[in-house]
């Protein structure tokens, strides 16, 4: 059952993000002194579903770490055990464990993978714990059904005794629900109701609805009064007390929880015909789908562009025809016609891709907590622009550069609190991770108030390790010194320690950025802080490209790093430190001849040649090419293992003419092409 | 042998293995609701031959589920498989009690689900 399996891992990977989302705000409602019931109970619910499910798919001990870490959540949830942060830490453990088992035995269940953190944490946690607190019942009390207490789950009922034995009033709405918009009335309902009291359950009336609504009564606790409940869950809202059983009058039967006689329609429920289809509506709103079979169509959209361009030629072929005039007006309105078409298919499925950065940094979120935990440092995590969207690719390769941008942040960055403190800083420190869109890429913020980069260590380390000449370094700037924790080789630590370590260093993360053709930039003040910018395309799958010709050959330059075209003046060429440059608009615009780079042949005469200038981040590039061919949307194909290692190029594609391009990899070369000339000094003594 | 059953439980992998499970096996047509209030808005208007409810969901619960089918006049004799995990004995009891013709407790392999489908299938139509 492949499809089945699928699913499992689907769903698996989901329960993992929403608890860390959960676990999060846990961890701050438990710092808040505040612990909403219904949070642990999500969490509960989402160990109990995992355990269910690996249980059924014989992923043993998945099921095994659910089963531990359920036994606590229970627990938890029926105030067994309080809410400390020795438990979140557990927890966090657990969904750390969760992980580690998913990842390394995705391809089958048997692997055993390495929990021992999370069994000691849980060993721990057990011989600090107090003998569990007993219950005691006081619902017997209450003017309740029986019938009610028969269908609570053991949760509700837990949550039921608990509010009494708190004193807390006990309520009983009644609302009718269209069948049409039972979703919707439910959501507006639950947000109705969260600030003022918490809902035990939903009892379903034992009339029934009258074809297309269903009429529910939902039981309430709430310390609201009356009137503050019935200004929030709405005027006309039919709310009952449900009231305590005087002992001697024990005759009194208010039939409390049976249906009112006539339940008026609670919140609107906006009526809708057509009942067959909605109420399967109701059941799935959305879909699950294998970014494989996105891939997959993107790849047919990509062929379908060009044959889109093949036709768009043959078009102008006719129309240069006059004999066929008549013809190429036609082709040329159903050329426009499919051209539109394609293009509102190729958004449509570029924005199914797109996933909001907020999965990425609740994960990161996670890791902040748990390595401020490992190093007695206290961060706070500041995020914004989390509804920000990328490609769904991106996001996934994002995560492991941006984990060790942010351990590395911690680790080095942010001061204990008692440095912190001496250096007259708040002691909590503050880890901002920002998103927003920039034209046609997102822009990613790391930003630290920690202990920003001591320049001169920078320097005397990379020195050291004879990855600069004395020489070279004291000609370098500000920024080029910032530069240098890039470099292949550096670490300004002696030993890597176990949380920034892993064995990468920033180079690869450099490079992991570079590949998405994106670049990382860091700004950095001593004493006050570091900041890293990653700047990257929104999507990988087709990109619009501007086609060059150089020494008879087709190139293709990402559109998304062009930012103009301008014909190129031999006579203002300038040569600076060896390099040739233009004055562009009052700023120095290095250049590239490409036909040297490449060892081509240059056919264009000198004066009719172009710059194409590139911009990736703050740095700008104009290469120089013979000829500019158009705009083209491309489909990139990877060059294969053999030429993979070959730099400057980010592909190959077909443009439709069973002729193929190389495309330019524009951020590689930019980086590659500034750096050279900035650090030239370098290579000498290697 | 075929016969159509809805199975109402908030696990989406759940689903999946049930369905596959009744599809290929049973021969029943499937359809699924991933909640109680779900079903509610699906049960009134689509006759089952049997519904299969899982008892820990949000919201309504399935032993609330059970309790609404079995005071709602059309619904009271259809067929229930209650489902949860082996750790619920309390759920067990309390949804025989409620009116549900079978209890299967989690994990369970197809076999299992599709012997007690078989059965249900088999006694409603006698």
């Amino acid at each position: 059952m492949p499809d089945v399996h699928d699913e499992f891992l689907a769903e698996v990977q989901e329960i993992i993000e929403s608890l860390s989302r959960d676990l999060l705000l846990l961890d701050q409602a438990q710092k808040d002194g505040h612990v909403q019931p219904d949070l642990v109970n999500e969490v509960f619910r989402g160990v109990h579903t995992l355990k269910g499910i690996a249980g059924m798919f014989g992923y043993a001990q998945l099921g095994s770490l659910a089963h531990k870490l359920e036994d606590l959540l229970d627990d938890l949830r029926l105030g067994r055990v309080t809410l400390s942060q020795e438990v979140l830490d557990v927890l966090f453990e657990g969904v750390e464990g969760f992980q580690r088992v998913l990842a390394e035995g995705r391809e089958g269940p048997e692997q055993e993978s390495d929990i021992a953190p999370f069994d000691e944490a849980m060993e721990e946690l057990a011989r600090q714990s107090a003998p569990p607190l007993e219950a005691r019942g006081a619902l017997e009390d209450f003017d309740l059904d029986p019938s009610v207490l028969s269908v609570l789950t053991e949760y509700e009922e837990h949550r039921l005794r608990t509010n009494v034995e708190d004193g807390v009033a006990l309520y009983r709405l009644a609302v009718r629900f269209s069948l049409t918009t039972i979703d919707a009335n439910l959501e507006d309902l639950k947000e109705r109701a969260r600030t003022v009291a918490e809902i035990i359950t939903y009892l379903p009336s034992m009339e029934g609805g009258e074809g297309d609504s269903i009429d529910l009564d939902v039981l309430l606790a709430s310390r609201a009064t009356h009137a503050e409940l019935k200004t929030a869950l709405g005027e006309d809202a039919e709310l009952v007390p449900i009231l305590k059983r005087a002992r001697t009058a024990s005759l009194t039967h208010h039939d409390a929880l049976a249906p009112p006689k006539a339940a008026p329609p609670a919140p609107p429920p906006g009526r809708d015909h057509g009942v067959d289809q909605l109420s399967l509506r109701s059941v799935a709103h959305s879909v699950r789908v294998d970014i494989r079979k996105l891939d997959h169509l993107m790849n047919v959209v990509g062929e379908l562009a060009i044959v889109r361009a093949a036709v768009g030629r043959v078009t102008d072929e006719v129309r240069g025809k006059p004999e066929l005039r008549h013809l190429a007006l036609e082709l040329h309105r159903v050329h426009r016609g499919f051209e539109r078409r394609l293009e509102e298919l190729q958004g449509g499925i570029l924005d199914v891709r797109m996933v909001p950065l907020g999965q990425l940094f609740d994960k990161l979120a996670r890791i902040v907590r748990q390595v401020a935990r490992e190093h007695d440092k206290e961060v706070r995590l500041a995020v914004t622009g989390a509804e920000t969207e990328v490609d769904k690719l991106i996001v996934e390769e994002l995560s492991d550069p941006l984990m060790h941008l942010i351990r590395n942040a911690i680790d080095h960055g942010i001061e204990s609190p008692r440095v912190r403190e001496l250096a007259g800083k708040p002691p909590v420190g503050t880890l901002a991770l920002n998103a927003y869109p920039k034209g046609n890429h997102v822009v990613l913020e790391i930003d630290d108030d920690g202990a920003g980069m001591n320049e001169r260590l920078l320097v005397e380390t990379a020195v050291r390790k004879k990855l600069l000449t004395p020489e070279a370094a004291s000609e370098l700037s500000r920024e080029e010194i910032l530069e240098l924790v890039f470099m292949p080789g550096f670490s300004t630590r002696s030993s890597i320690t176990d949380l920034s370590g892993r064995g990468v260093g920033m180079d690869v993360v450099k490079t992991n950025i570079n590949r998405l053709g994106g670049v990382v930039d860091v700004q950095s003040d001593f004493g006050g802080g570091t900041k890293l910018t990653i700047t990257l395309p929104i999507t990988l799958a087709i990109i619009s490209s501007l086609i060059v010709r150089l020494g008879g050959r087709r190139f293709a330059l990402p559109i998304t790093s062009v930012q103009e075209a301008i014909l190129l003046d031999p006579t203002k060429i300038r040569s600076v430190e060896g390099r040739e440059v233009l004055t562009l608009r009052g700023s120095t615009l290095p250049l590239c001849r490409l036909d040297v780079l490449f060892g081509l042949e240059a056919q264009a005469e000198a004066g009719k040649r172009f710059v194409v200038v590139c911009a990736v981040g703050t740095r700008r590039l104009g290469f120089v090419v013979d000829a500019l061919e158009g705009q083209q949307d491309i489909v990139i194909k990877a060059l294969g293992p053999s030429l993979s290692r070959v730099r400057g190029f980010a592909g190959a594609t077909d443009l439709g003419d069973q002729r193929v391009a190389l495309v330019l990899d524009a951020p590689g070369l930019i980086e590659e092409m500034l750096r050279s000339s900035e650090l030239v000094a370098l290579e000498a003594p290697r | 042998m075929g016969g159509k059953i809805l199975v109402v439980e908030d696990s989406s992998a759940m689903r999946a293995f049930v369905r596959a499970a009744l599809e290929e096996e049973v021969g029943a047509t499937v359809r699924e609701s991933p909640s109680g209030l779900g079903a509610l808005s699906i049960l009134p208007r689509e006759p089952f031959d049997l519904v299969i409810v899982d008892v820990n969901m949000p919201d309504l619960n399935g032993l609330e589920l059970v309790a609404f089918m079995r005071k709602h006049g059309s619904l009271a004799k259809t067929p229930i498989l209650l489902m949860s995990t082996e750790s619920a004995a309390r759920d067990r009891e309390r949804g025989l009690a409620l009116g549900a013709n079978a209890f299967l407790s989690k994990p369970f392999t197809p076999e299992r689900l599709c012997a007690a489908v078989r059965d249900l299938l088999d006694g409603s139509k006698v």
